[in-house]
């Protein structure tokens, strides 16, 4: 149960950090409104959110044809394919492509996929330098910490703790403005995309009739990376397909739109394989590593629709379990609704990735507002379910719910608890209320009052009302 | 006033049946008053959501299963809360997928209402001749706001009270935190979304903090007693049945 604990620890460490508070609820707040505003603005909204999904459930049931179809069209223009069913292998890939090439210096761009595989730390520690450059990300690598927002990696940081960062590891004149903050990044990062030898990306979506890569982004950062160094590695989860470069008319708009309140993203790279020859710009090489990583597992199975997501980060932002614990207390790479899915699937191995499901209401907000429409609260119940068929459930809750079940399938002990507990409230409660009640019910207590028992049910009442009539 | 003769049976909920029984009167008063003959059969007990939140879908299959059997032949069901309602007429879905029992879950989500929607939508109802003096905001509880697209219907009945006056809830739509068991297995995380739900009611100075919902109005009324503060928490059909009392 130790591990157990760590969660309840995560947790509570995310209450009390009023840093996080602040800059969670400053983050979270604005990109709400700017996603209500965005996708307010559209006339046909849900039309298009049902076209999404259809473009996406297609993707995915088809992905036998669409994955071989994407290599193919992608080999065709001079690119190279690595199926890398786990982690491992995707690593080793671009390890002994780098190590091959002589590469030295390493600019990335923003990459769940790559955070997934854990690279960064492996490409390390093969001797190579590894520079973030999407901004969020360049600021959470100097901390030394992960992401903890799908599209915002650090929405945890306030403005002030990054200018810390800065004035420490890059000399920068203390400051909390902005722009000079941005300027002291911008000088640091354009040095590294210059000397970088490799560049390496995630892929938003990868278009298996034309065999591109889609990327989208707002700082340029992805575009540099992608066509300065001479060799690009662009990681792509397989289930990140469409079938057609048509497509992308309802995907890029709901991404945006659902993402940051864009109408569309800043930039939206296009990539087609390497420079061909004749061509002034763009990489020599160029590999798309199709990662596996448990998706295929997760294909044929009730949690299939996890894989519709297209990575917008809404339902992180909407999530009032989110807003209050931000993303690293979920432990896994991917946190909020979404991560509640995917973690405990992606990585089963973390000890307590069963409890994250637990970790939400159900208030439905996050499938409201998921452009793609998944079900969200439905999955969460059944990770739930499937907990309890392994076993992993805390025995008191275990106890508490078999006594529920037995009372509310019979009548008998149902009603001589009611009396039980009408008894116990004559003599405990105050004011119609308790203020302290035994474990478990204490947790109820400790912040908020619980009603007492009132001296006859409904029903006796309303049996009592019939027999006067 | 309707004179129909319709006959529905009140599913009062567990919650309501033993917490909150003036809210199970209230509801039938406002059916009666509406021409409904009301039926509560003396074994309905609960809607098994409980175990199927936590999980445990051997456990809810029996509860519901329960509910389900004596449910069976009898017309509308009414019950006064979203979540419940949710539960049989988008859950039972699942729960019943697979087994003997999937038409007749089928089939009795197709008559299952909460009761602000059976007022409203079925009945025709808007004034329910009640009276408040008084300021009234609105919590939309999550169940029946997400699961059963519902939210127009209370404030209609609402906006029709005489002498109260109405307010909208800043996050009205926002979770209270309440949850099920969730309340207490995540207590922290529970009563941080209470708090902000809390701090949103206090600004609105209303006198009453009206819900769809009791286990909502537990989670909320149960803030506002711990703090001192003085607002009330009260379900929507005891406003609309004239059962709260001016203070």
């Amino acid at each position: 149960m130790s591990q157990t604990i760590a969660f309840y620890d995560r947790v509570d460490h995310a209450l009390h950090d009023n840093s996080l508070q602040t800059a969670l609820q400053r983050a979270t707040t604005r990109f709400i409104s700017n996603r209500a505003g965005a996708i307010g603005a559209l006339s046909d909204a849900d039309r298009l959110r049902d076209q999404a999904r259809a473009i996406r459930a297609y993707a995915l049931a088809h992905l036998d044809e669409l994955l071989p179809k994407l290599a193919a069209n992608v080999e065709a223009r001079g690119g190279h394919v690595c199926w890398a069913s786990d982690g491992e292998e995707a690593r080793r890939y671009i390890i002994e492509l780098a190590q091959a090439r002589g590469v030295r210096s390493i600019v990335k761009s923003k990459s769940m996929a790559s955070e997934e595989i854990h690279l960064n730390e492996a490409l390390e520690h093969a001797g190579f330098e590894v520079v973030e450059t999407d901004l969020g990300e360049y600021i959470i690598q100097l901390a030394g910490e992960t992401p903890s927002h799908i599209i915002a990696p650090a929405i945890h940081k306030t403005r002030e703790q990054v200018s810390e960062l800065f004035v420490k590891h890059l000399g920068m004149t203390p400051t909390t403005e902005v722009p000079p903050m941005i300027r002291t990044a911008r000088q640091a990062l354009r040095q590294r995309f210059l000397q970088a030898d490799m560049g390496i990306s995630g892929v938003n979506f990868g278009v298996a009739d034309s065999g591109a890569i889609v990327i989208v982004e707002n700082e340029g950062n992805a575009r540099l990376s992608t066509t300065v160094p001479r060799i690009h590695v662009a990681i792509m989860g397989i289930e990140r397909i469409v079938a057609r470069m048509i497509d992308l008319g309802v995907m890029l708009q709901v991404l945006a739109r659902s993402a940051t309140g864009q109408k569309l993203s800043v930039y939206t790279s296009l990539i087609s394989g390497p420079a061909r020859p004749g061509e002034a710009d763009g990489p020599e090489e160029f590999h798309l590593v199709l990662l596996d990583n448990g998706r295929s597992r997760i294909l044929g199975g009730h949690y299939a629709e996890s894989l519709l997501c297209i990575r917008c980060g809404a339902c992180l932002n909407a999530c009032p379990v989110y807003q209050a614990i931000g993303g690293h207390a979920y432990g896994g790479v991917y946190s909020g609704p979404i991560g509640a899915i995917l973690t405990p699937l992606l990585q089963p191995d973390l000890p307590d990735a069963y409890l994250l499901p637990q970790a939400s209401s159900l208030c439905g907000a996050c499938q409201e507002v998921c452009p793609v429409r998944i079900a969200i609260p439905d999955m969460l119940l059944r990770h739930r379910a499937d907990a309890v068929k392994a076993g992993k459930v805390n025995p008191i809750e275990k106890l508490a719910i078999a006594g529920y079940t037995m009372t509310m399938t019979h009548p008998a002990i149902y009603n001589a608890s009611g009396k039980a507990a009408r008894f116990f409230s004559r003599i405990a409660a105050r004011k119609g209320r308790f203020r302290h009640l035994p474990p478990p019910l204490h947790l109820w207590t400790k912040q908020r009052d619980f009603p007492a028992p009132p001296p006859k049910s409904f029903r006796e009442l309303w049996a009592e009302r019939n027999k006067q009539r | 006033m309707t004179t129909s003769h319709r006959r529905a049976v009140l599913f009062a909920t567990c919650i309501v049946d033993q917490l909150y029984p003036t809210v199970g009167l209230a509801a039938a008063e406002l059916l009666e008053r509406h021409g409904v003959a009301v039926d509560v059969p003396p074994d309905l007990l609960c809607c098994g959501q409980m175990a199927f939140n936590a999980g445990f879908r051997d456990d809810a299959y029996a509860v519901a299963g329960r509910a389900l059997e004596i449910l069976r032949g009898k017309g509308d069901v009414v019950l006064p809360s979203g979540s419940c309602a949710a539960m049989i007429r988008h859950l039972y879905h699942e729960l019943f997928a697979n087994t003997p029992f999937a038409g007749a879950a089928e089939e009795l989500s197709h008559r299952t209402y909460e009761l602000s929607e059976y007022l409203v939508d079925v009945l025709g109802v808007d004034d329910t001749g009640a009276h408040f003096s008084g300021r009234i905001t609105y919590h939309d509880a999550c169940h029946g706001l997400r699961f059963l697209g519902l939210g127009a219907q209370a404030r209609a009945l609402l906006n029709h009270v005489q002498g109260a006056e109405v307010v909208p809830l800043p996050g009205c739509d926002q979770c209270c935190g309440f949850g099920g068991l969730f309340a207490v297995k995540q207590e922290q995380i529970s009563t941080a979304m209470l708090d902000r739900k809390l701090a949103a009611i206090e600004s609105t100075k209303a006198d009453l903090l009206v819900t769809g919902d009791v286990s909502c109005m537990t989670q909320i009324a149960g803030g506002l007693s711990r703090r001192n503060l003085p607002t009330r928490a009260r379900h929507l059909a005891e406003v609309l049945a004239n059962m709260v009392d001016a203070r």
